[in-house]
């Protein structure tokens, strides 16, 4: 019994040192509350209005901006689609069923391995296999009235007559997520140059961008002001060697204040010898 | 008895629940009573409905029952017993071939006796897994109809190999001593084959499922079967995940049996006893040591094919919110390595011929605490912004450096090297090599260490500070060889150079300290522990997906809990599976103990 007991002792002991170091012995992080959905009645819209959720989708919810951008070369730029769709459709790696600008957006997105431009798709499939997802299933999951918005932003951005119906409300709403509300603030810099992707364009920690100014040691050479304004205002300054309106404009909106200074701070405290 | 017919009872449940919630989906049973023609055209024709869009409240509640503590509890407690009695066989089985092999009787009463303790921990292991069933059932129907109408013939093949797993492990364990000698060892050593063959396949049938959860395939966009169930079976992580298992599970069986031998060792009453577990405890020390070794590379290739699937699933395990239990998870491993090292340093204590390596050990714990160290430090540290502009950045100025990758590959390289070169020198401890040429062995020896150790800190060094990314990553593997190559040569040439060696002083067994014996309960503690925050980790990287991208969690848990509340809830789950496995070790106190009961029982015929 006293063997039994003083095992059972130790074992208590060891399982409290474990848990007390869990709790006591590294940060406290509030992990963010998981995006919440909020019901768009698409049925009250007028088509600006159905245009303008587009591209709220597009930049957002679906993701699409961080390939489809001239800065990353992972994905086609969506640009002049009139030209591009008729050249598309007559190709004869073409397998889709399309036969106008609409129908082939979405078989776009639906099934992004009816063509796969030239280039761009997944390795070793001789751009017969696209990497892109379908839009309705996976990480994404657009409805059929968010697919539809989309192909009526993407329309509008390359100035063609919008011809998408706006679906009624009976053929589904819109979720869009919300996850601003529920996003916590992020608490070490370098979880902000990861959730913000710095590292795509910039040298950065272990990232190895090229696009934008090397921030490894950007600290020798601009101080905070310098930095916070390149942040909030990008086309303010232009680094030498390196072209304006490369830069998303909106890191102001994303981000907030007290992340912002995180972040001036961590870069203005990069200098020479130091490893960000 | 009890047991069986409590696994009896728990398989029909299992079978009962599988009918139950398989009703207007996909019935296999009902199309085995029917024409099989007609049931196949059925079965092919059969279009499965998308996923189950959920609400808040699609999930009951149970009077103030938390339904994903309880799961969580009960999956881990099934998960921990199951671990076990799936490991203990395969060295029971491997142990009792040694036996029949050397004729040693004591192999193969050691082989007998660890069946046995899984023997009462597999009465627990089935009826946690029914109670598992029964947590879901309640609290996550949707959930469970869900996955039982894609793998709904898996589960049934499951709960029949269940009762193929029980039969064997009985004939296997009770035909013990039956199935004794010449032929009939064999028969029993193919069962103890056909144990681990059905063993085997029940986890990896089960990994199935909980991998689909993380990499569904065989579903379209919406969740909607195809019908391929091979396909469901094989998705990307299920072999990443069967491999680690199957590893880090004898590791575990070995840590629990060896706190089993400990626990025997320390209540032994005789020189004798002592003498028995203190020869079963470092059995079980080698036994859990050898699958330690390979343990992180096995979780490498499960994290790097995590990566590969989803590279948001990757950043999420190692970027996100869960890094910092990979601190946490190196003070658990920190803690296995430097206590199956000090349980070896001891039992160099066995044999006066192991004075000759003591001076050794220290240097061996320096290294050991240092490479623990390296790995125990953090990438970045949480600072306010008063603490970063007082280092300088949110990176130490010298100890920074040390928190990235290449650092921690060199420096668990370094710990498995290490402790290899513990066990070597306590394999050494009674013995003197005889041959001609032990001088030069011995220099082969010393070069390959000291090459190996120097390519491991180049590769760490020159890759991992001077290279771009690409190399930091890809410079782990070529490090892992190196590892492997000196522990392989290494064993070859001693296992040559000690070929008829003189002992020096003979090994023996019992002359251990009873601290010894903490240290292999620390490593079954520390194993436990390790092996739920694992789990928790595994699972929290779905985030709010039951299946993940696919099927959404709308519970009100659907959220991640901090670090603190995970860790509490392991806790306790480690406080209730110790306390079963006290209660196991206790029943095999209490068999072997016998009571005369003077004039209880009348006198019968004699």
């Amino acid at each position: 019994m006293r063997t039994f007991l003083k095992v059972s002792v130790f074992a208590l002991i060891v399982i409290a040192l474990f848990a007390g170091f869990a709790n006591f012995g590294v940060p406290r992080i509030e992990p963010a509350l998981p995006p919440v959905e909020e019901v768009v009645d698409v049925g009250a819209m007028t088509m600006e209005d159905f245009t303008a959720l587009g591209k709220r989708i597009f930049d957002g919810k679906g993701t699409c901006t961080l390939c489809h951008t001239a800065m990353g070369g992972r994905a086609p730029v969506l640009d002049d689609l009139s030209t591009v769709t008729s050249e598309r459709l007559k190709d004869p790696r073409y397998q889709g069923e399309a036969s106008d600008v609409e129908s082939y957006l979405y078989e776009s997105l639906v099934a992004p391995s009816a063509y796969v431009v030239a280039g761009f798709g997944k390795a070793g499939s001789s751009d017969s296999i696209s990497p892109m997802p379908d839009v309705r299933g996976g990480g994404i999951g657009f409805s059929e009235a968010e697919t539809l918005a989309v192909i009526a932003y993407l329309q509008d951005a390359s100035g063609l007559d919008v011809t998408v119906t706006i679906p009624t409300e009976a053929e589904g709403g819109i979720e869009e997520e919300s996850e601003e509300e529920a996003r916590e603030p992020f608490e070490d810099p370098e979880e902000i140059v990861e959730e913000f992707v710095c590292g795509a364009c910039h040298k950065i920690g272990e990232e190895e961008g090229e696009m934008g100014p090397d921030l490894t040691q950007i600290g020798s050479i601009r101080n905070k002001e310098y930095l916070r304004r390149s942040i909030l205002d990008p086309d303010a300054d232009i680094a030498e060697g390196f072209e304006p309106e490369m830069m998303p404009t909106d890191y102001g909106e994303q981000m907030y204040a007290g992340e912002l200074e995180m972040l001036v701070d961590y870069l203005a405290a990069s200098k020479q010898g130091d490893q960000p | 008895m009890k047991d069986r017919s409590a696994i009896g009872f728990v398989g029909l449940v299992m079978v009962a629940l599988l009918v139950m919630f398989s009703d207007g989906i996909n019935l296999p049973f009902a199309a085995a009573l029917a024409d099989q023609e007609v049931a196949a055209e059925t079965v092919l024709e059969t279009t499965y409905p998308p996923a189950p869009q959920l609400t808040e409240s699609d999930y009951p509640r149970i009077g103030g029952l938390n339904g994903r503590v309880v799961v969580w509890l009960v999956a881990q407690l099934h998960l921990w017993f199951a671990a076990l009695v799936l490991a203990v066989p395969i060295f029971v089985l491997i142990i009792e071939a040694i036996g029949m092999k050397t004729r040693d009787k004591r192999y193969d009463d050691m082989a007998y006796e660890f069946i046995r303790v899984s023997i009462t921990a597999y009465s627990l292991t089935a009826i946690l897994g029914g109670l598992l069933i029964f947590s879901l059932a309640i609290f996550y129907p949707d959930l469970l109809q869900y996955l039982v109408s894609i793998f709904n013939e898996t589960m049934l093949y499951y709960a029949l190999l269940f009762f193929a797993e029980s039969a064997t492990l009985y004939l296997y364990y009770y035909g013990w001593q039956w199935l004794q000698g010449g032929n009939k060892k064999w028969v029993h050593l193919t069962l103890g084959l056909l144990l681990n063959a059905v063993g085997t396949t029940l986890m990896f049938l089960a990994n199935a499922w909980l991998t689909f959860m993380m990499s569904p395939a065989g579903v379209d966009v919406a969740g909607a079967f195809s019908g391929d169930v091979e396909l469901a079976i094989h998705n990307y992580l299920w072999n990443p995940i069967n491999l680690h298992r199957f590893v880090a599970n004898i590791a575990f069986g070995g840590s629990i049996v060896g706190a089993y031998a400990a626990y025997k060792f320390l209540s032994a009453s005789n020189a004798q006893e002592k003498a028995h577990y203190d020869w079963m405890g470092y059995t079980a020390n080698l036994i859990a040591i050898l699958a330690l070794l390979p343990l992180p590379f096995a979780g490498y290739y499960l994290t790097a094919e995590i990566y590969a699937y989803s590279q948001q699933m990757g950043i999420t395990l190692m970027g996100g919110v869960f890094a910092w239990l990979f601190i946490i998870q190196a003070v658990l491993i920190g803690t296995l390595f430097l206590s199956a090292n000090y349980y070896l340093w001891c039992g160099m204590g066995r044999s006066e011929g192991a004075i000759r390596y003591n001076g050794y050990v220290k240097y061996l714990a320096i290294v050991l605490i240092g490479a623990f160290l390296v790995w125990f430090t953090p990438h970045t540290l949480v600072l306010t912004n008063q603490e970063l502009n007082a280092l300088g950045g949110p990176y130490h100025k010298y100890l920074g450096p040390l928190g990235i990758m290449p650092a921690k590959n060199t420096a668990v390289n370094i710990m498995i090297i290490f402790t290899f070169l513990s066990f070597l020198y306590y394999r050494r401890a009674n013995k003197i090599a005889t041959v001609s040429w032990t001088s030069v062995g011995n220099a082969a020896q010393v070069a390959l260490f000291s090459a190996g150790i120097f390519n491991i800190f180049f590769l760490g060094i020159y890759h991992g500070y001077f290279t771009s990314t690409v190399y930091k990553i890809a410079s782990s593997i070529p490090q892992v060889m190196t590892t492997l190559i000196i522990i392989v040569t290494s064993i070859v040439i001693d296992a040559f150079m000690y070929r008829g060696a003189r002992e020096v002083a003979p090994l023996r067994w019992g002359r251990i300290p009873a601290r010894a014996q903490y240290a292999l309960f620390l490593l079954a503690v520390s194993f436990t522990w390790l092996m739920g925050l694992m789990g928790y980790i595994r699972s929290g990287i779905r985030q709010h997906w039951h299946v993940v991208n696919i099927m959404r969690d709308a519970s009100p848990d659907a959220y991640t809990p901090t670090m603190g509340y995970a860790a509490n809830i392991v806790s306790i789950g480690v406080v209730l599976f110790i306390s079963m496995v006290m209660f196991v070790f206790w029943l095999s106190q209490i068999a072997a103990r016998k009571t005369a009961p003077v004039g209880y029982w009348k006198s019968g015929p004699s």
